[in-house]
């Protein structure tokens, strides 16, 4: 039978890097694993965890310091290239030759392995099909959307039929639609041609869609199994919470419960609050009573089937990351004060904000308000036009067209006042890398107009606030990816602005790092802060009050999370999340009765 | 298909890929054809050190008293280090081999002359390749002679107030003293050093920037195909950009071809090969273009300028210097250049100027291979 064939197998692998001066980082440790052709196999963990070292070791990239890895029976180590005219291999930055079109990218693979010139038009014309790319044929790689130029890289790796295909997180940052175009056509790929997939994915929802699971951590197999294995473990552990209708946004409620003892995670899915919960808590609450839980904070709880995302989070290990700043529900009587947004107070305003570079049209005609205290996220996939819209907000780049005020002033003509009041944490990130944490601090905070005591205070509070104390000395640069971000966030918050603008703040954290984020933005804008964000992760639209959807530069939509989410609803889908509503937008799919996306969708 | 097909199928894939590449990227263009034509014309006069200790050839066929005491001032000069040859012929021979960068000739009626006519001439050819310091080695030649001819007349040896002596001097390939002549060939070898070295490290680095190397490395590519496919377009590219300087410094600035074009081709190829070498071994080591530019031009572009005997001589640079001028290729190649352009194909001087840069291509590809072998990532 074709399913028990093996196509990858390592044993006992072991791979490290040496670094200058330092213990060398341990990549992989006595890792063991097996892949089976005709399946997707998915490897999923935190951030180096160590899935690229092994996808780089399958494809005979990275030679193993222990163990062994073999695919389709030739060992990595002494047979790569007879390996590497078997597989397809597609590298996290898919490496497309921008100034080349589809076609030449296409012969250059082709070519490179030395498909015959006979089978090519056929074999060109059903990737270019299966990609729906057949239109583009002669655009030149740099010009396609994120999207297409993923489903190109794909179709370039699939060039010679290979019988086996390593992904390196193909779907990051690619719309919705573009990411379930990519699925299809690898599952084609597993049905027709019986080919073993193994794919490596910071989406813990595409784990539900692979064969079998492998959670790798800290270069160590930590689980495997199919995804129903790993949802069965977790079988009346998961609860979902109704807020009641009217009352303060679920961020609230979640916020409250993050990190509470038997509270092993805690999220929001399509308006409501799933948590995941110990064993015992579990037992408590279905005999029907928690203090952890105040009766006014929702108006119902009900037993929820585990989703594979739940039994990631309860497997891998966290420290306590609750942000000391987590707004709370109780004891206070009345709901926290700020926490519902002044709508009448606005901090932040845009009218039909344009962007022309040369001929291109980067944002085109994009309006929003945002209100004091409020969440506003400009979601969208890479290239929509989220970070150019961005940098005209905070001043850095100049409008073609339309007008932006914040704090009822035009940042390109306001003073430094003005700029005082706003927090800035960029995309990349933009520390001093060879500073340590508290002359960052420091040097920011002087930058804006911090001093002597107060300073000092403000410093404190930072350390305090972001887990940063006993790394006060250590170089920023140095400092593990989600310390890094913290320190930006910290730098960013220090002169205490009233409106903070971030940057793709969440962009290539792991899951757990980007809970942790959105716990801190809910408290602050708990505490009255202004904060507009963006990312392209689709499910974040539910932490925020409001957002508005971009695609190539224009508004796709604009509203409440609920309210969007209301437009993909139906019969077939009676529970839709924004991403489903993001493709029927992009599809052109949009009910009747829906409003159009120019005009807003209000809740 | 035979493994040999596949080979060339690959190659073929990744040369027409360069090349698409180059077309449609303006700034290798701009580097390769237009940055050439933009030196030939901006070049302006070099700067030249002052020279000291420069071998001269003392031809002295007068044994007179008078002959033999300038020869004598030759010696004494700080400028100067003479070296005593019997004839005429044997010093043009110096010369030629650049073992000598002038001739001094004392005629054999030189101290009957001085004595019964009152006056006599003292032949001096130079080597005008590098044009200022021609010029400064015949001011040198003339003091030397003013002084000693000043100092006799004061003795009372020669009558006071005539123009005794006579320097005639000649300068010798580069008649014109034209700086041109000597800055253009030169130019070349900043220009191949340009395509050769900055625009391959620039193009590899792009790669391992954008990830398409990591894509390439998992095909069955082998590691020569790579290195054939990276070498080849540049390869001609750098030819191109050499055949446009040339045709432009000799239709343009009618600087002088006296070596023969086919040889002067071959040679830059070698030199090519060598600077090529340099860069990809530059971007087999360092993967992001920023640090690959750096020490493209601190390694590879300045030395060709500072110190290869382009802009200053090398014989008037502390020793160390000399020294390390040895391992730079840029420095034969100027060699080669100057002696081709400016005095004809003299067999000795070229073939001393070429082995350095066979070895080099060799030891830079052997890197590259090294450093690329198995097609690892580390």
């Amino acid at each position: 039978m074709k399913t028990t064939e093996v196509v990858l197998q390592a044993s006992a692998l072991g791979k490290s890097f040496s670094r200058k001066g330092k213990a060398p980082v341990i990549a992989l440790d006595a890792l063991s694993l097996r892949v089976k052709a005709g399946a997707v196999t998915g490897l999923v963990g935190p951030d180096g965890a160590g899935k690229t070292t092994l996808l780089r070791l399958a494809a005979g990239l990275l030679l193993p310091d222990a163990g062994s890895i073999s695919v389709l029976g030739l060992d990595s180590a002494s047979q790569a290239i007879e390996i590497q005219s078997r597989i397809g291999y597609m590298p996290q930055q898919f490496g497309l030759y921008q100034d080349l079109s589809v076609q030449e990218n296409l012969e250059l693979y082709a070519d490179l392995q030395a498909v015959p010139l006979s089978l090519r038009p056929s074999r060109f014309a059903e990737l270019l099909q299966m990609t729906g790319l057949g239109d583009f044929q002669k655009r030149r790689a740099g010009a396609l959307s994120g999207g297409m130029k993923q489903k190109l890289g794909l179709a370039c790796s699939l060039i010679k039929k290979p019988r086996m295909l390593l992904l390196d997180e193909p779907t990051v940052g690619v719309d919705p639609v573009s990411r379930r175009d990519l699925w299809q056509i690898v599952y084609k790929m597993v049905a027709d041609e019986g080919i073993g997939v193994l794919m490596a994915t910071s989406y813990l929802d595409e784990a539900d869609r692979c064969a079998e699971v492998v959670v790798l951590y800290e270069g160590r197999k930590l689980a495997e199994g199919t995804p129903a294995e790993f949802r069965d473990k977790l079988k009346g552990r998961v609860f979902t919470l109704t807020p009641p209708a009217g009352g303060p946004p679920p961020r609230l409620l979640q916020t409250h419960l993050a990190g509470q003892p038997g509270i092993i995670d805690v999220m929001i899915r399509s308006g409501r609050v799933r948590c995941v919960v110990e064993a015992e808590l579990a037992a408590r609450l279905k005999s029907g009573h928690s203090e952890l839980f105040p009766a006014a904070a929702y108006d119902k709880i009900e037993l929820s089937e585990p989703s594979f995302e739940d039994a990631f989070m309860a497997l891998v290990p966290k420290a306590d990351l609750r942000p000391k700043n987590a707004a709370s529900l109780s004891p206070e009587p009345d709901p926290v004060p700020g926490a519902v947004s002044r709508r009448d107070e606005i901090m932040v305003s845009a009218h039909n904000l344009t962007k022309n570079f040369g001929a291109f049209t980067a944002v085109r005609e994009i309006s929003f308000e945002v209100g004091k205290g409020e969440i506003f996220g400009l979601l969208g996939p890479n290239g929509a036009g989220k970070s150019t819209t961005f940098r005209m907000l905070c001043g850095l780049l100049k409008v073609s067209g339309g007008e932006v005020q914040v704090a009822g002033r035009d940042l390109r003509r306001a003073g430094s006042r003005a700029r005082a009041q706003l927090g800035y944490m960029a995309q990349v990130f933009s520390l001093y890398r060879q500073l340590p944490v508290r002359s960052n601090l420091e040097f920011y905070g002087r930058a804006y107009g911090l001093s002597g005591a107060r300073l000092r205070q403000r410093i404190n509070w930072a350390l305090d606030e972001f887990h940063l104390r006993g790394r006060e000395e250590s170089p920023a640069g140095l400092l593990p990816a989600g310390y890094r971000q913290r320190l930006a966030m910290a730098t960013a918050l220090l002169h205490e602005p009233a409106i903070l603008f971030l940057d793709e703040p969440t962009s290539g954290a792991d899951p757990l790092a980007r809970r942790e984020f959105w716990l801190r933005i809910s408290g602050f804008a708990a505490q009255g802060v202004t904060v507009v964000v963006t990312t392209h992760f689709m499910e974040e639209a539910e932490y925020c009050d409001r957002l508005l959807i971009m695609s190539r530069g224009t508004e796709l939509v604009q509203g409440a999370p609920a309210a969007i989410r209301r437009l993909a609803q139906s019969p077939e889908n009676p529970e839709p999340t924004v991403e489903d509503a993001f493709i029927v937008l992009a599809e052109g799919r949009l009910p009747a009765a829906a409003p159009t996306g120019a005009q807003g969708v209000e809740s | 298909m035979t493994a040999l097909r596949a080979s060339l199928m690959r190659i073929r894939g990744l040369l027409r890929k360069e090349m698409l590449q180059v077309r449609r990227d303006p700034s290798s263009i701009l580097l390769a054809l237009v940055m050439p034509l933009l030196l030939l014309f901006l070049f302006g006069y070099g700067v030249s050190l002052n020279p000291n200790h420069v071998p001269v050839a003392v031809v002295a066929s007068d044994t007179g008293a008078a002959a033999r005491e300038l020869a004598a001032r030759f010696a004494l000069s700080p400028y100067f280090v003479p070296l005593s040859v019997k004839t005429l012929n044997q010093a043009e021979e110096l010369l030629k081999e650049k073992k000598v960068d002038a001739i001094i000739h004392i005629h054999e009626n030189f101290s009957a002359d001085l004595l019964t006519r009152g006056g006599a001439p003292v032949q001096v050819i130079i080597n005008g390749v590098d044009a200022n310091r021609a010029r400064l080695l015949q001011g040198y030649t003339q003091g030397v002679v003013q002084t000693w001819v000043a100092q006799e007349q004061r003795r009372g040896v020669l009558p006071a107030g005539s123009a005794a002596v006579v320097v005639l001097p000649r300068i010798w390939f580069n008649e014109a003293n034209e700086s041109r002549n000597f800055l253009v060939p030169g130019l070349m070898v900043l220009i191949m050093t340009l395509i050769g070295t900055l625009l391959t490290a620039l193009v590899i680095a792009r790669e391992w920037e954008r990830g398409t190397m990591e894509a390439i490395l998992v095909t069955p590519v082998r590691v020569f195909e790579l290195i054939l496919g990276k070498t080849l377009p540049y390869f001609f590219l750098g030819l191109s950009g050499l055949g446009l300087t040339v045709a432009g410094g000799v239709l343009l600035f009618a600087v002088p071809l006296r070596g023969s074009l086919l040889l002067f081709m071959l040679l830059a190829s070698i030199f090519l090969l060598a600077s090529l070498g340099f860069g990809l071994a530059i971007s087999a080591a360092v993967r992001v273009q920023f640090v690959a530019a750096q020490i493209a031009v601190i390694a590879g572009f300045l030395p060709a300028f500072f110190l290869s005997g382009l802009l200053f001589d090398l014989e008037s640079t502390p020793l160390p210097i000399q020294l390390v001028s040895h391992i730079i290729p840029a420095r034969y190649f100027v060699e080669i250049c100057h002696t081709l352009f400016l005095a004809g194909n003299i067999g000795p001087v070229l073939w001393s100027a070429t082995w350095p840069l066979v070895v080099m291509a060799i030891v830079f590809f052997t890197v590259v291979r090294r450093k690329l072998s198995g097609k690892r990532l580390e």
